[in-house]
């Protein structure tokens, strides 16, 4: 039931005890804006983590080729190395278990053009396994498939933005776009959540780029996906092996770090995770910290009221307030000043957060910020704990005898 | 109107315990102006205590306007204590961050009455002690002769059966003293049953009965003729 009186009596006290009420809301409202700003870095910084590994697949090992820097075994150095088809189906065979995808990457830059628009974009050759490594995201139509390899069909998938550029406002899904002098059929258009770059590219068959770009079978990088089952360390010695058995194919040195170059995501991933790990065990320290300090600030200040208003306590009750009803005035004005307290602190560090944020980025820390449940739990937490933490000194206020409250000393 | 019989209380201190009132019998009917004296740890304020039911008493009876007092629970005694007796106290007791007419109409708050009406029946109390002007002054702001009669009108303010006064003077001035006897005198002639403690003779002589107490016994209980206050105003 709702008692006009009793929050007349409750916000009467606390509007003529100003000093007390602002120094515990003070306390509360303070602990409440360290906790959000703090979580809120870490959670920026944990943003900042994310994003840097979040475009491609994590299980990726990439290949790529370049120039020896170490005279071996009677080869010169400054030899250059180029992987073909070849190198591509020796991956294949020699490590089939251990592989869940696999595709080969030949680059091209070309000018595409459609009626009047033209651009230049970046040109990828692939297999159809390149779909799943890139976390390519189909919005229209298919992707590469095994017959396009097969057949060496002209077809192309597009980014979002290439068909944006060039088809503006029409479907691209169907008609040809000429990449370089060459017709290409558009038989998808994709999404990408790595970034706008990511959505301007063009894919084709690796087969079909062979023959009408040099007609050769070179390709310029192979990339791996390796079998999810492997754990962190057998993908980095995976990755290892991998290094060692190239080399040995390639006559390159086994000290030789340009001719070719293997990036394990494994090894990146595993060192994020790690930090992930550690920076959430951080904030949840920081979190339970900070709201640890903040139940004891609320006790603390329950206490002191409690003491503080014992003679008042005391002449209520000799006027005939019943125990029931100096629980409520006491518990209700610590959880009143708690909630409210609490949401200004909230919104302080919400304001600050919002303020710093896109100064912060050069720290690492990005878009920092604190979910509305975490905050709203937080705070539901310290009402729970100012009531807690009031509600004993309340039972004992109403306990208080008044001959004791009403000394004269 | 209030009936005691065989009155023991004791405190524990320590392991010993002092026997502060020792088989007590006193009956007041209504109307009358009682001064319970004594000199300090005779048992008057314990006494005083146990009637206001601020106090609970070890064996005896103790009975006021017909029931029974004893082993209330802490709601009921908040009940009988907002319903039948009003308190003044020594050191007036208001609540200090509370204006004249809200330290009156307090009370009222805890009988449930709707705020409209505990305002009308504050002022009119407030009136009544000659303090209407002042309503909304905090106690900060009062003299100690306008404080005690803030309290008085809040005493008043439930029209509790009994008056209860721990030392109603005992902080005022000479002058102010009398002049708020004079205003309980006034309200014994309107009525009221008046219980007070003092240990000034010249207090205790403008009631109409004293009950002397000495070691938790009462040595002496007779009516006496009233000096009328109202005299040295």
């Amino acid at each position: 039931m709702f008692d006009i009186d009793l929050w007349r009596e409750i916000l009467q006290s606390i509007n003529k005890n100003r000093t007390r009420s602002l120094l515990s809301g003070f306390t509360i409202a303070f602990a409440i804006l360290l906790f959000t700003i703090l979580f809120g870095i870490a959670n920026g910084l944990q943003n900042t983590f994310k994003e840097a590994f979040m475009d491609d697949a994590k299980n990726s090992i990439s290949i790529f080729t370049g120039r020896t820097t170490k005279a071996h075994n009677g080869l010169q150095a400054g030899r250059r190395i180029q992987m073909k088809n070849e190198d591509f189906d020796y991956v294949e065979e020699e490590f089939e278990n251990k592989i869940q995808y696999l595709t080969a990457r030949i680059y091209k830059n070309v000018t595409a053009s459609y009626k009047n628009e033209s651009n230049s974009y970046e040109l990828r050759a692939v297999h159809p396994d390149h779909q799943f490594l890139e976390k390519t995201l189909i919005v229209d139509g298919r992707y590469i498939n095994q017959n396009d390899l097969k057949n060496k069909t002209k077809v192309a998938v597009i980014g979002r933005l290439v068909e944006e550029d060039l088809f503006i406002k029409t479907e691209a899904l169907g008609k040809y776009v000429n990449l370089g002098g060459v017709q290409y059929k558009v038989v998808g258009v994709f999404r990408d959540d790595g970034g706008d770059n990511e959505e301007r590219k063009i894919y084709m068959p690796v087969t079909t780029a062979q023959m009408i770009y040099g007609n050769n079978d070179y390709i310029d990088q192979i990339n791996i996906g390796y079998n999810p089952n492997l754990n962190y360390d057998q993908a980095i010695a995976f990755g290892n092996l991998l290094t060692r058995k190239l080399k040995t194919r390639f006559d390159v040195a086994r000290d030789d770090q340009r001719a070719i170059r293997v990036m394990n995501m494994a090894e990146a991933t595993k060192s994020v995770n790690a930090m992930t790990v550690g920076l959430s065990i951080i904030i949840l320290v920081i979190g339970f910290g900070t709201l640890i300090a903040g139940v004891v600030g609320i006790s603390n200040i329950m206490i002191f009221i409690v003491k503080e208003r014992t003679k008042e306590i005391g002449i209520r009750k000799a006027l005939g307030a019943s125990p029931r009803s100096i629980v409520s005035i006491i518990l209700i004005e610590a959880i009143l000043i708690t909630a409210i307290a609490g949401y200004i602190g909230l919104l302080i560090g919400f304001g600050v957060l919002e303020l710093a944020g896109p100064s912060l980025e050069a720290y690492f820390i990005k878009d920092p910020g604190v979910s509305n449940s975490l905050v709203v739990g937080a705070t539901l937490t310290l009402i729970l704990a100012g009531a807690i933490a009031g509600y004993i000194p309340a039972k004992k206020a109403s306990k208080i005898k008044p001959i004791i409250a009403l000394r004269n000393d | 109107m209030l009936k005691i019989n065989a009155l023991h209380k004791s405190y524990a201190i320590g392991d010993s315990s002092l026997h502060v009132l020792k088989g007590i019998d006193l009956s007041v009917e209504e109307g009358e102006m009682v001064a319970i004296m004594g000199s300090s740890g005779s048992g008057k304020s314990t006494l005083l205590n146990i009637i206001g039911m601020l106090d609970v008493l070890d064996s005896g009876e103790y009975i006021l306007d017909g029931l029974p007092i004893d082993n209330l629970t802490e709601k009921k005694a908040a009940v009988y204590r907002n319903k039948f007796l009003g308190f003044i106290f020594q050191s007036f007791n208001l609540i200090n961050y509370k204006n004249a007419l809200e330290n009156v109409a307090l009370p009222l708050y805890y009988q449930g009455l709707k705020r409209k009406k505990r305002q009308e029946l504050g002022m009119f109390h407030l009136e009544k002690v000659g303090l209407a002007d002042w309503a909304h002054h905090l106690p900060k702001e009062l003299s100690g002769g306008q404080k005690q009669r803030v309290a008085i009108a809040r005493a008043l303010a439930a029209n509790p059966k009994l008056l209860l006064a721990d030392e109603p003077t005992g902080a005022l001035d000479t002058k102010t003293s009398h002049e708020i006897m004079a205003f309980i005198q006034q309200l014994n002639d309107e009525g009221k049953t008046i219980l007070m403690v003092t240990h000034e003779e010249d207090i205790a002589s403008m009631c109409k009965r004293i009950v002397r107490l000495r070691d938790g016994v009462i040595m002496e209980d007779k009516t006496v003729t009233q000096v009328r206050a109202s005299q040295y105003v």
